[in-house]
C-alpha cells in the first residue's frame, strides 16, 4: 500500500486534469475551448493578490469563516473512546459547506465579465448557495433541479426563487441530480458566451474538481489549525461524508500529507449495499466516464447509469469525485458506507446529545465516526465535517416518523 | 479503402454532397431499426448514422433524449447495437454504417474488444461525443489496428490550433457542428457555418460534414453549397416519435422527409 510523500498528493492534477486514471476532460468539442478559458482565468486568479484579498474578504464577512471547531464532549462521552470534534460547516451563511465554493465561483465569473450563471442542484443546497451570490452580485440564475427532487425539496425551491433565481425542472432520465447536471450542460453548450457554470461539487470536466477542490479547501485549512490551538495536538482521524465529495476533499486535503492521520470518507449504503438500493459508487461501483470525467460510477454491465437511492438527497449521486476515486485506489482513503437507517440514528443522537440538528448527509458522518471513536481511546481525537444543517430535512424526517409537518 | 472513402470518393465524383440519416438504434424498438435503415439507404441515404442508446445524453436536445429512453426500456445494449449493423449487412454491403454514442458503454465494453467486434459486425465508423483527442490515445490505437474510422466533432468554438490537432487525428470524415448547442436546436447560420468551413478545410483534405439544426430539404440545400455531407437526426427522429401511436406510419414519414432532403440537394 504506497502511502506517498508530500509531493505526489499536492501535484495533482496533471495539466490535463488526471488523478491517476481518474479525471481528465471528456466533453463534447463545443467545450472545450470555454473549459480552456475557464482554466486559464483560474489559475491566474489563483495567483491574484486581489482576487485572493477579495475572496478572503467575502469569507469572513459574507460566509461568517472561519467556522468553528467544536468539541462534541456528550457525544464523545456517551460514545465512549475517542475525542470527537466537530468542524461547523453548518454555521455558515445558507446553512452547508456549498458557499464556500460559490463565492469563489462568483468572483471568478465577475473578473471573466460573465453576467448569467447556471448550477445543477440536487437537494437544492447547491442550488441555494448559487442563487445567493447571484442575488449578491445582480447576476442572472437559472438553476436545473430534477422534477422528482423538486418535489420532495419544496422549501429550498422556493428559497432559490425568493433570491431571484429560476427554477427549471428536469424531466429527462430519472429526474434526479445526474439529469440537473446533464441539462445544465446544455444550457452551458447553447449559452456558452455569456454564462458561467458553477459546479457544486469535486466532478465534472477539467478545471472543476481541482477548482471546488481549491475553494473547498478552506475548511481543512483552519480545522488543521484550530485542532492543534484547541488540543495541543492533530486529530488520529478524519470523517466526512462523499456524496460528489466536496466536503469531504475540503477537510482532507490539507491534511493529506500527514501520514499519522487516518482518512475515513464516508458514503451512502441506502437500503444496504446487498440491496442494490444505494449511493456507493467508491464501495460498489466501478471506474467509466460520466459529467466529464473518468472515476467510480454507479453502472450496470453496459456502462448505462443506473439510478441510486439515498435518504439524503445530497448523497444521492452516481458518480464521485475523481481525486477521490485516486484517494482510494492508493489507499491513502478508505471509503465506507452508512445505511439509511444509521444515519436517521445518527441524526437523533447529535441532536439529542450536542444540540445540533445535522443534515441527513453528515449524519452519515456522524454515524460512522461515532463507530470508529468507540473502537479508540480518549486521548485519540476524530474530527468529522458536520457539513451542513438539518433545517432542510424536517420534512424528510417527520414524515418517517408519521408526523406531517 | 473504407467504405466511407469509397462513399465519399464516389459521390465526389457525381458531383454530389453526402446526406447522413441519424436514428437512435432500437428506437422505438428494436425490431424496427434494420428495415428502417434498408429503407434509409433506398430513400437516397448515403451514410447512416445509428445512435448507440445512453443514459445520460448530454449532448443531445430533448427530441433524441426521448429516442435514448424509449430504446433503453428495451434495454438495447452496445452490443445489440452491433448486432443490428450486422444484420443489416447481410442485405447491404455497400452504404457506410457510423455509430454515434456516448464514451461510458465503450469503456464498459473496453477498447480493444469494442474495435474489434465494431470491425467485425460491419460498422465503418465511430462518433464518440465525449472522447476529445486529447484523451482518445488508446481508443486510436484500437480503432486504427482494426481499421475502423475514428470521427470528431470540431463546433464554432474550436480555435486553430484544435481544428489542427483533430484533423489530424480523425479519419473518414470530420464532422462540423454547425451551432452552440444540443442536436436539433436553432437554424445554423449558413454565412457562419460556410466561414469556418472553410476554415477547416485548409487543415484537412478530409471531408467535412455539417450537422445540427438542419431541419428540412431547404436548410439541407442550402448547406450541401457548403459541407460534403449533411448530416440530418432530429429531424427523422421526431417523425419516428409522432408516429408512435402507428409504428406503420415511421418507416413511410421518415423516407418521404429524407427523399425531400436528396431532391432538394440533388437540385445544386
Amino acid at each position: 500500500m504506497p502511502i506517498s510523500s508530500r509531493n505526489d498528493y499536492h501535484d495533482l492534477p496533471d495539466q490535463g486534469g488526471h488523478f491517476g486514471p481518474y479525471g481528465g476532460l471528456f466533453v463534447a468539442e463545443t467545450l472545450m475551448e470555454p473549459l480552456a478559458e475557464l482554466r486559464a482565468a483560474y489559475e491566474r486568479y489563483m495567483g491574484d493578490a486581489d482576487f485572493l484579498a477579495e475572496l478572503d474578504n467575502d469569507l469572513a464577512s459574507y460566509v461568517g469563516r472561519p467556522s468553528p471547531l467544536y468539541f462534541a464532549e456528550r457525544l464523545s462521552r456517551e460514545t465512549g473512546g475517542a475525542r470527537i470534534f466537530l468542524k461547523r460547516e453548518d454555521l455558515n451563511h445558507t446553512g452547508a459547506h456549498k458557499v464556500n465554493n460559490t463565492v469563489g465561483q462568483a468572483l471568478l465569473a465577475k473578473r471573466m465579465g460573465k453576467t448569467r450563471i447556471i448550477a445543477e442542484t440536487g437537494a437544492g443546497q447547491h442550488g441555494v448557495a448559487t442563487a445567493t451570490v447571484a442575488a449578491r452580485l445582480g447576476f442572472e440564475c437559472v438553476v436545473y433541479m430534477g422534477a422528482v427532487d423538486i418535489a420532495r425539496q419544496e422549501a429550498n425551491v422556493y428559497r432559490m426563487k425568493l433570491l431571484g433565481a429560476k427554477v427549471v425542472a428536469v424531466d429527462s432520465g430519472s429526474r434526479t441530480l445526474k439529469d440537473a447536471l446533464n441539462e445544465a450542460m446544455r444550457d452551458w453548450v447553447t449559452n456558452i458566451d455569456n454564462t458561467f457554470y458553477i459546479i457544486g461539487t469535486v466532478a465534472g470536466p477539467h478545471p472543476y474538481p481541482v477548482m471546488v477542490r481549491d475553494f473547498q479547501s478552506v475548511i481543512g485549512r483552519e480545522a488543521r489549525q484550530q485542532i492543534f490551538a484547541q488540543a495541543g495536538r492533530g486529530p488520529d482521524a478524519l470523517v466526512a461524508c462523499v456524496g460528489g465529495g466536496s466536503n469531504a476533499i475540503g477537510l482532507f486535503y490539507p491534511f493529506l500529507s500527514d501520514e499519522g492521520v487516518g482518512i475515513y470518507g464516508v458514503e451512502a449504503a441506502g437500503e444496504g449495499l446487498a440491496t442494490g438500493r444505494h449511493a456507493a459508487p467508491l464501495c460498489a461501483g466501478k471506474s467509466g466516464v460520466l459529467h466529464g470525467n473518468r472515476t467510480y460510477l454507479m453502472q450496470d454491465e453496459n456502462g448505462q447509469i443506473i439510478e441510486t437511492h439515498s435518504i439524503s438527497a445530497g448523497l444521492d449521486y452516481p458518480g464521485v469525485g475523481p481525486e477521490h476515486a485516486w484517494l482510494k485506489d492508493t489507499g491513502r482513503a478508505s471509503y465506507v458506507a452508512v445505511t439509511d437507517e444509521e444515519a436517521l440514528d445518527a441524526f437523533h443522537q447529535l441532536t439529542r446529545t450536542e444540540g445540533i440538528i445535522p443534515a441527513l448527509e453528515s449524519s452519515h458522518a456522524i454515524a460512522f465516526a461515532t463507530r470508529l471513536a468507540a473502537g479508540m481511546t480518549p486521548d485519540q481525537i476524530v474530527l468529522v465535517n458536520l457539513s451542513g444543517r438539518g433545517d432542510k430535512d424536517m420534512h424528510t424526517v417527520a414524515s418517517l416518523d408519521g408526523i406531517k409537518i | 479503402m473504407s467504405r466511407i472513402s469509397d462513399c465519399f470518393r464516389h459521390l465526389a465524383a457525381r458531383h454530389k454532397t453526402a446526406l447522413i440519416g441519424f436514428i437512435t438504434a432500437g428506437d422505438p424498438e428494436p425490431g424496427i431499426t434494420v428495415p428502417l435503415m434498408h429503407a434509409m439507404a433506398d430513400a437516397g441515404a448515403d451514410i447512416i448514422e445509428l445512435g448507440v442508446p445512453f443514459s445520460d445524453p448530454m449532448a443531445d436536445g430533448p427530441v433524441i433524449q426521448r429516442a435514448n429512453e424509449r430504446a433503453l426500456r428495451h434495454g438495447v445494449s452496445l452490443r445489440d447495437v452491433m448486432d443490428m449493423v450486422r444484420e443489416f449487412r447481410m442485405g447491404n454491403q455497400d452504404t457506410p454504417v457510423v455509430l454515434m454514442g456516448y464514451l461510458n458503454p465503450v469503456e464498459a465494453l473496453g477498447y480493444a474488444a469494442f474495435a474489434s467486434q465494431a470491425k467485425d459486425s460491419g460498422v465503418d465508423g465511430v462518433i464518440t461525443v465525449d472522447m476529445p483527442p486529447e484523451e482518445a490515445g488508446e481508443y486510436l490505437t484500437a480503432m486504427r489496428s482494426e481499421g475502423v474510422d475514428a470521427i470528431f466533432l470540431l463546433a464554432p468554438t474550436s480555435g486553430q490550433q484544435r481544428i489542427s490537432g483533430i484533423c489530424k487525428a480523425a479519419s473518414g470524415f470530420v464532422y462540423y457542428v454547425s451551432l452552440k448547442g444540443t442536436t436539433g436546436a436553432a437554424t445554423p447560420v449558413i454565412g457562419e457555418v460556410a466561414a469556418k468551413v472553410s476554415e477547416i478545410r485548409k487543415h484537412t483534405n478530409l471531408p467535412v460534414g455539417v450537422g445540427f439544426g438542419i431541419k428540412d430539404p431547404e436548410s439541407a440545400q442550402a448547406m450541401a453549397q457548403v459541407g460534403d455531407a449533411v448530416i440530418v437526426g432530429s429531424v427523422l427522429v421526431s417523425k419516428i416519435e409522432n408516429s408512435l401511436d402507428d409504428p406503420q406510419a415511421i418507416t413511410p414519414a421518415v423516407v418521404r422527409i429524407l427523399s425531400d432532403m436528396r431532391s432538394a440537394m440533388d437540385l445544386i
